[in-house]
């Protein structure tokens, strides 16, 4: 799982049937520090996030049909939670 | 799932029998700016896109899912097509990382 905020929204009229009734959100993973960790990402909401969220992003194929309740769904990528508060232990670079 | 826009089309004659039928289509991937990152890529169409058209895929075993009952060899398939987006991102966030693996840079 990775650390993303919520920068955008999708609207995709045809698509698989099974992506129906969930937003499909843009997604943009975080390093540890606030910065952009690699390219922004589509991601299925499973927990109705909305843009500026920091959220919990499931890169597992598995784990994110199973988390938007829909299993053998071609989604790759799921939002499954929100992130309130992360702490580092000290020493940890 | 990735953001992504057809350039191309691919034909096969010699396939696996399974695939009989699929369409492939070539795919630069593109931030949510619309600008091109990373290496184009073959993707199985399971959305009935066509040339030029803004899509978005999706990667791994997820991938063959749209061809169910068929289990067709495929880890790239394109699952829909995207007519809007929007995107806001924070003031504050710093512009898109630069790319440290250059084997992603198209």
């Amino acid at each position: 799982m990775l650390i993303a905020r919520v920068i955008g929204e999708l609207v995709a009229t045809q698509k698989h049937a099974s992506h129906e009734g969930r937003k499909l959100l843009l997604v943009q993973p975080l390093n540890l520090d606030g910065s952009n960790r690699g390219d922004a990402v589509v991601a299925l909401d499973a927990v109705d996030a909305g843009v500026g969220d920091r959220v919990l992003l499931s890169t597992d194929g598995y784990s994110a049909s199973s988390a938007v309740g829909r299993p053998q769904s071609p989604i790759d990528m799921a939002v499954i939670g929100f992130i309130d508060q992360i702490e580092i232990l000290p020493g940890v670079s | 799932m990735f953001l992504g826009r057809v350039v191309g089309c691919v034909w096969a004659t010699a396939k696996n029998p399974q695939m009989e039928g699929m369409r492939f289509l070539l795919v630069q991937p593109l931030t949510p700016e619309l600008q091109n990152t990373g290496r184009r890529l073959i993707c199985a169409d399971a959305a009935g896109a066509g040339a030029g058209e803004l899509i978005y895929w999706v990667r791994g075993r997820e991938a063959c899912f749209p061809f169910l009952p068929k289990e067709v060899a495929c880890d790239a398939a394109i699952v829909g097509i995207v007519d809007e987006v929007h995107v806001k991102r924070p003031a504050a966030a710093p512009a898109p990382a630069e790319r440290k693996n250059p084997k992603r840079n198209g």
